[in-house]
C-alpha cells in the first residue's frame, strides 16, 4: 500500500513500544496493524461481563427507550443546523462515561442537517411536532442552495417519470447518501495536528493550475475540497476540546485511542445524514493500544471490556431525523453503523484479536441490539475459537452479519470494511457514491407493456415494442423487448446517479469522512438492483410453464394466467438459477456502457435489505404468480415458499451469482430455528460455523443469520402481518409459521425452546 | 398442506465419477422417492444430503411423514439422478461438515436403491453416510450396505412388546436383532426414542430401551425426540384422521426425566 500523504514524524511519547516502520512517515493505518497487532487463537473464555458501571450507564439508556418507540424521536433540537460544532457538549452519566460525546447535547436527541435538503427536515419536523423555525426555512430556500434543490434543478423529465413510476427507487436526492468510511483510526494514530499537515502537503501539490493531469474544475474542485477537509479537521479538534479532549496529537493508551477514533466518528455523524455511517474496522486497530496497556499492567480485562462497552453505548445511540417515508423505505431507523471484525491478513495471520471478541461480546454485556452492524469477515481459516464465538453470538442474539473475506481480500485487500450491508472499500482508499435500486420485476412488465406502467398506465419506458399477441408470452419475444427496456433503464438510472453525486458534492460534501481519506480516493458508482428472484422467476414461468397475459380495456397487460410448473430460483437448479445469473451480468454490463461522473468505477449490489417491502407494493402482478403489491424477496433471497429444498440449496442459488458482476454486495438473508442447527448448543455452534465455511467454499458473499428466538415467535402469533416469510424447520420440512394454526405455533414454540430460556 | 415437493426433473448431468463399466449396470437402478433435502443437526451430524424413499411398513401413531407412507405415491427416480443431484452438494458438505442420510419412509423397503444410493455416496462422492431406519426390515440389509453405511440411526419405538405393537402396528425382535447385528459389526448407531406422553412414556419403557441400548456397546448417542403435532396439516391434505391429535407434547420435564433415564445407563442423551 502506498499513499501520497506524508508525515514527518519524530519518534513520539505516544508511540511508544510500537513497532515499525513505514507508517510513522505517511499516513498507513494498515501498516501499523500489520507491524504491531497480537493475533489471538483461543477461545472467549477471557472475556469479561460487564460492569456495575456499564449496567449503570447503559441503564440511563434503555429508560428512554420507551419514550423514543412511542413518540417516533424522544427529542429534537429544530433550531440548530447541525456542524461539527454546533452543539454544545453532551453526557449520558458525565462522572461515570469512560467515551465520551453525542450528536447533541442529550442523548437520542436529534440534529437537523438541512444541506441534504429542506424538506426533508421540514417534513420530519412536522411529523414529530416541532416547529418549522421560519428564519431557518428562509436561509435554506432562499440564501443557501441544498443538494435536494440541486438535484431537482438537473434532472431531465424523464428522469423525474421514471422516479415517480417506482422504477428507479430510493435514489438518494433528498437524503446522504452516505456509505463513506472515514479512517477514524487515523485520528487516534497520527492525532489531528499531523493529519492537517498531511493534507496541507496534499493541497500544496496542487498549486499549478491544471495541477498532475486534472482538468481546470478538477484541480479547483478538489483544492476546495482539501481547504473543506482541513477546516473540518480543526472543527474535530474543538469538538474534541469542549469534551475536555486534546487531540491535536497521537493517542497516548487504549482508552484515549478509542476516544479519538469515537471523535472522529461523532464529527462524522454530527454533520453527515447519510444513509448508513458505517464505522470501518476497527477492533483489531485499537487492541493494540488495549494489548500495550495490559502488557504494561495499567489495564485489566474488565477495564479493557468496559471501555468496549462504553464505546459502544456510543454507537448504539447515533440518531438521524428522518421523515416515515423514509423510514418505510428503510425499514425502521437505521444508522448502518457497521464494523467489520475478523478476517485474515495477506500474510495469512488471522486479524482476530482479543478485541474482536471484546466488540462480540457487548452482544451480551449490553445485551443484543442491530447496532453497530456487527460484521464478521468470514474464512474457513479463521481460529476455531473464535469462529465457534461468533456462531453462538449468532445463535443467541442474531446480531451478526457475515461476508466472505475468501472473496474481499484478493479483491480490496485486508484492510477492507463494509459499508452498510455488503459493500466493500479498503479503508481511507475508496468511497462510494450510493446509487439504491431499480426494480428489475418492474421492467419486465415495461417489457410486455411497451414501456407503459402497469398501474397507472402512463408511458415511462420507451414505447413500442408491447407484446401483443393473444396466446402465452414467448420467451425470446419477452427477452427481445426486455433487452431494450432494461438498455433504457440502465442510461436513465446512471444519469439519474450522476446528477445526484454531482450535486451531493457540491452541496452536501462529506468535509469530514473525506479528510480521513488519501486525497486521490477511488471512486465507484454503486448501482443496485431489486427484485432478481421475481424476474428470475417470471422468465423461467414465461420459459418453461405457459403464462398468458390477462389485459384490461385499454389493452394494459395487468395480470397473468400461469399454467404448469416452472423451476424456481432457489433450488440449487440451473435452469432457473441461470437466468437470475444472466440478470446480474447482463444488467451490469449495459450500467457500464453509461460514463460515471468523477470516473467513479461501475458496481452493483443485489441487495434490498427490508425495502423489498416498498418495492413490492410499486409493482403489480408478475408472469411467476406473485400477486401485485405482495413483497419481493429481500436482496438475492428467492421468493419465500417457492426454495423447497432447504436453506442449503437455496444459499446455493445465491452463491452463482457472480461477485464480480456484482461488487457492491450480494445479500442472502437466512433464518433457523435454533432446532434447524442441532440439538445441543455446542452442536448448533460447530454446525452453523460448518454452514458458514461451506457457503464460503461455495464462493457465497454474505450472509444474514437469523435464528430465531422465542419472543420472535411469540411476536409472531400475535403480529402474523409483520412475519410474512418465517418459516419454520422441522425435521426435514419447512412450513410457514404464520401459517400454522395457534396450536400447531404453540407446539413449535414449546418444542423449539424447551428447557433453554 | 404438504411442504414435499416432488422432484422435479433433473436435467442430464452424468455422475462426475461413474465408470463406463459400472454405470450401465447401476443406471437400472431406480425406486421410489418421495424427495431430498438438506437439513442440518436433525438427521445425523453435521449437515446433509437427506433422501426420502417412499413406503414404510409400520404404522406408528405419531407418524410426522405420512406422506411418505404407500411407495406407490412416491416419484419412480433412478439412483443416478439422486446421486448427481447430491453430488451439486457434495463440497459444501465437505466444508461444513456432515454428510448423506437415506430416509423414509423405511428406506430398507427398497434395499437395493438404498444400497446403490448409500454405495455411490460413499464412494462416488467421499460423503459420510447414515441410514434412518426403524429396524424393522433390517434383516434385508445386506452385508455390503452395512459396509457403505457410516452411521445408523436406528429408531427403537417402545420396548414393551404390547406397547410396540400398539404404537407401529408390528413386533419389536426384528428391530433388537437388528440392532444385535449392528452391535456385533461395531457399527456406530444413534438411538432414537420418540417421547410420547400417555404412549410410550412409562418409566419401565424407557428404561427397557436404555438398558439394552447401553448393552450394545456401539450407540454413541440417544436422541429422546419430544412427540409433536406438525405432521397433522399432512393428514387432513391426504384426507386422513390424525391418531394422536388429541395428545400433548411432553413437556420440558418429561423430556429430561427420559433422557436422565438413559443417561443413567451411561449413555449420550440429548
Amino acid at each position: 500500500m502506498t499513499t501520497a500523504s506524508t508525515v514527518s514524524t519524530p519518534l513520539d511519547a505516544a508511540w511508544k513500544g510500537f513497532r515499525g516502520g513505514l507508517w510513522r512517515d505517511s499516513v498507513d493505518v494498515r501498516d501499523f496493524i500489520q507491524q504491531n497487532y497480537t493475533p489471538y487463537q483461543g477461545d472467549a473464555a477471557f472475556l469479561a461481563g460487564p460492569t456495575e458501571r456499564t449496567s449503570s450507564v447503559w441503564k440511563k439508556i434503555t429508560d428512554l427507550f420507551p419514550e423514543e418507540r412511542r413518540k417516533g424521536v424522544l427529542d429534537v433540537d429544530a433550531a440548530t443546523p447541525s456542524t461539527i460544532t454546533a452543539h454544545a457538549p453532551g453526557w449520558i452519566d458525565r462522572d461515570r462515561e469512560l467515551v465520551v460525546g453525542l450528536q447533541t447535547d442529550a442523548p437520542l436527541k436529534r440534529a437537523i442537517m438541512p444541506n441534504g435538503g429542506w424538506r426533508m427536515v421540514a417534513g420530519a419536523l412536522e411529523t414529530y411536532g416541532y416547529p418549522v423555525d421560519p428564519q431557518l426555512e428562509r436561509v435554506f430556500t432562499e440564501y443557501r442552495k441544498t443538494h435536494n434543490a440541486g438535484v431537482f434543478d438537473a434532472y431531465t423529465p424523464e428522469i423525474r417519470a421514471a422516479r415517480k413510476a417506482g422504477i428507479v427507487t430510493g435514489l438518494p436526492d433528498a437524503y446522504g447518501r452516505g456509505r463513506i468510511i472515514g479512517d477514524y483510526r487515523r485520528v487516534a494514530l497520527y492525532g489531528v495536528d499531523r493529519l492537517v499537515e498531511a493534507k496541507r502537503a496534499e493541497k500544496e501539490e496542487l498549486n499549478a493550475l491544471p495541477a498532475g493531469g486534472r482538468s481546470i474544475e478538477e484541480t479547483i474542485r478538489l483544492r476546495e475540497e482539501l481547504a473543506e477537509q482541513i477546516r473540518a479537521l480543526g472543527e474535530l479538534k474543538q469538538m474534541a476540546a469542549a469534551y475536555g479532549h486534546d487531540i491535536s496529537g497521537p493517542a497516548g493508551n487504549g482508552r484515549e485511542a478509542v476516544q479519538w477514533l469515537y471523535f472522529g466518528y461523532l464529527a462524522a455523524v454530527k454533520e453527515q445524514n447519510g444513509a448508513a455511517m458505517s464505522l470501518g474496522r476497527t477492533s483489531t486497530f485499537l487492541d493494540v493500544y488495549l494489548q500495550r496497556d495490559i502488557e504494561a499492567g495499567e489495564l485489566t480485562e474488565a477495564q479493557a471490556q468496559e471501555i468496549i462497552d462504553d464505546f459502544i453505548i456510543k454507537l448504539r445511540i447515533v440518531r438521524f431525523l428522518r421523515t416515515p417515508d423514509y423510514d418505510e423505505l428503510f425499514s425502521g431507523d437505521p444508522t448502518w453503523v457497521t464494523e467489520s471484525i475478523g478476517g485474515i491478513g495477506e500474510d495469512g495471520r488471522p486479524l482476530v484479536t482479543r478485541t474482536s471478541f471484546r466488540y462480540l461480546q457487548t452482544l451480551y454485556n449490553l445485551g443484543p441490539a442491530p447496532e453497530p452492524n456487527m460484521t464478521v469477515l468470514w474464512s474457513p481459516a479463521l481460529p476455531q475459537g473464535f469462529k465457534e464465538f461468533c456462531a453462538q453470538v449468532s445463535i443467541d442474539t442474531s446480531s451478526v452479519q457475515y461476508e466472505s473475506d475468501e472473496l474481499l481480500r484478493p479483491r480490496f485487500g485486508d484492510d477492507t470494511a463494509i459499508a452498510c450491508c455488503v459493500s466493500a472499500m479498503p479503508v481511507g482508499k475508496q468511497m462510494q457514491f450510493f446509487g439504491a435500486r431499480v426494480n428489475l420485476a418492474k421492467t419486465l412488465l415495461y417489457a410486455i407493456n411497451g414501456g407503459r406502467d402497469e398501474k397507472s398506465g402512463a408511458q415511462v419506458g420507451p414505447a413500442g415494442g408491447a407484446l401483443t399477441g393473444t396466446g402465452p408470452l414467448d420467451y425470446d419475444e419477452v427477452m427481445a423487448a426486455y433487452d431494450t427496456q432494461l438498455e433504457w433503464l440502465a442510461e436513465v438510472y446512471v444519469h439519474a446517479l450522476n446528477v445526484i453525486h454531482y450535486m451531493h458534492d457540491k452541496y452536501a460534501y462529506e468535509r469530514l469522512e473525506m479528510a480521513l481519506h488519501d486525497r486521490d480516493v477511488k471512486r465507484t458508482l454503486a448501482c443496485g438492483i431489486a427484485g432478481l428472484s421475481v424476474a428470475a422467476d417470471s422468465l423461467s414461468a414465461i420459459r418453461y410453464a405457459q403464462v398468458t397475459p390477462v389485459r384490461d380495456d385499454s389493452g394494459l397487460v395487468t395480470d397473468y394466467l400461469v399454467e404448469g410448473d416452472y423451476p424456481a430460483y432457489g433450488n440449487n437448479d440451473d435452469r432457473a438459477d441461470a437466468i437470475a445469473v444472466w440478470l446480474v451480468e447482463e444488467f451490469m454490463r449495459k450500467v457500464r456502457r453509461h460514463p460515471a461522473y468523477r470516473d467513479a468505477e461501475h458496481t452493483q449490489s443485489v441487495l434490498t435489505i427490508t425495502s423489498n417491502v416498498v418495492y413490492g407494493k410499486k409493482t403489480g402482478n408478475t408472469p411467476d404468480g406473485r400477486r401485485a403489491g405482495e413483497p419481493f424477496s429481500p436482496g438475492a433471497n428467492p421468493m419465500n415458499g417457492r426454495d423447497t429444498h432447504g436453506y442449503v440449496a437455496s444459499a446455493l442459488s445465491v452463491a452463482k451469482l457472480p461477485y464480480s458482476e456484482a461488487e457492491d454486495g450480494i445479500s442472502l438473508t437466512n433464518t433457523v430455528t435454533p432446532d434447524g442447527l442441532g440439538r445441543t448448543p455446542e452442536e448448533r455452534i460447530r454446525n452453523l460455523a460448518g454452514v458458514l465455511d461451506g457457503y464460503t467454499a461455495a464462493d457465497g458473499f454474505h450472509m444474514n443469520v437469523n435464528v430465531l428466538n422465542r419472543a420472535t415467535l411469540l411476536d409472531a402469533m400475535e403480529h402474523p402481518e409483520e412475519y410474512p416469510q418465517l418459516t419454520i424447520r422441522v425435521s426435514g420440512y419447512a412450513v410457514n409459521f404464520v401459517r400454522l394454526t395457534r396450536e400447531q405455533q404453540l407446539d413449535v414454540l414449546n418444542r423449539t425452546f424447551h428447557g433453554e430460556i | 398442506m404438504t411442504t414435499h415437493t416432488l422432484l422435479p426433473p433433473v436435467p442430464a448431468v452424468a455422475s462426475p465419477a461413474a465408470t463406463a463399466a459400472g454405470a450401465a449396470t447401476r443406471r437400472s437402478v431406480t425406486g421410489s422417492v418421495h424427495s431430498w433435502d438438506l437439513s442440518t443437526g436433525v438427521d445425523g451430524p453435521g449437515t446433509r444430503f437427506v433422501t426420502f424413499l417412499s413406503g414404510c411398513p409400520l404404522d406408528c401413531l405419531y407418524c410426522h411423514n405420512p406422506d411418505t407412507k404407500r411407495m406407490r405415491n412416491g416419484r419412480r427416480s433412478s439412483a443416478e439422478e439422486i446421486v448427481a443431484e447430491a453430488a451439486k452438494y457434495r463440497d459444501f458438505i465437505r466444508a461444513a461438515g456432515g454428510g448423506a442420510t437415506l430416509s423414509g419412509g423405511e428406506p430398507l423397503l427398497q434395499p437395493v436403491m438404498a444400497g446403490e444410493l448409500l454405495h455411490r455416496w460413499k464412494h462416488e462422492l467421499g460423503l459420510h453416510t447414515a441410514l434412518d431406519t426403524s429396524g424393522f426390515l433390517g434383516s434385508r440389509a445386506t452385508g455390503s450396505l452395512l459396509n457403505d453405511t457410516d452411521l445408523v440411526l436406528l429408531d427403537i419405538k417402545s420396548w414393551d412388546r404390547d406397547l410396540y405393537r400398539r404404537v407401529t402396528g408390528r413386533p419389536l425382535q426384528p428391530t433388537l436383532d437388528f440392532a444385535r447385528r449392528l452391535a456385533d459389526l461395531g457399527k456406530e448407531v444413534w438411538v432414537r426414542f420418540v417421547l410420547v406422553p400417555g404412549l410410550t412414556d412409562p418409566e419401565d419403557n424407557v428404561a427397557g430401551v436404555a438398558a439394552f441400548t447401553a448393552s450394545l456397546g456401539n450407540v454413541s448417542r440417544v436422541d429422546v425426540l419430544p412427540f409433536h403435532k406438525l405432521g397433522a396439516a399432512k393428514y387432513e391434505a391426504l384426507g386422513q384422521r390424525f391418531p394422536l391429535t388429541d395428545t400433548p407434547s411432553p413437556t420440558p420435564a418429561q423430556v429430561a426425566a427420559a433422557r436422565a433415564i438413559f443417561a443413567a445407563e451411561g449413555l449420550s442423551a440429548v
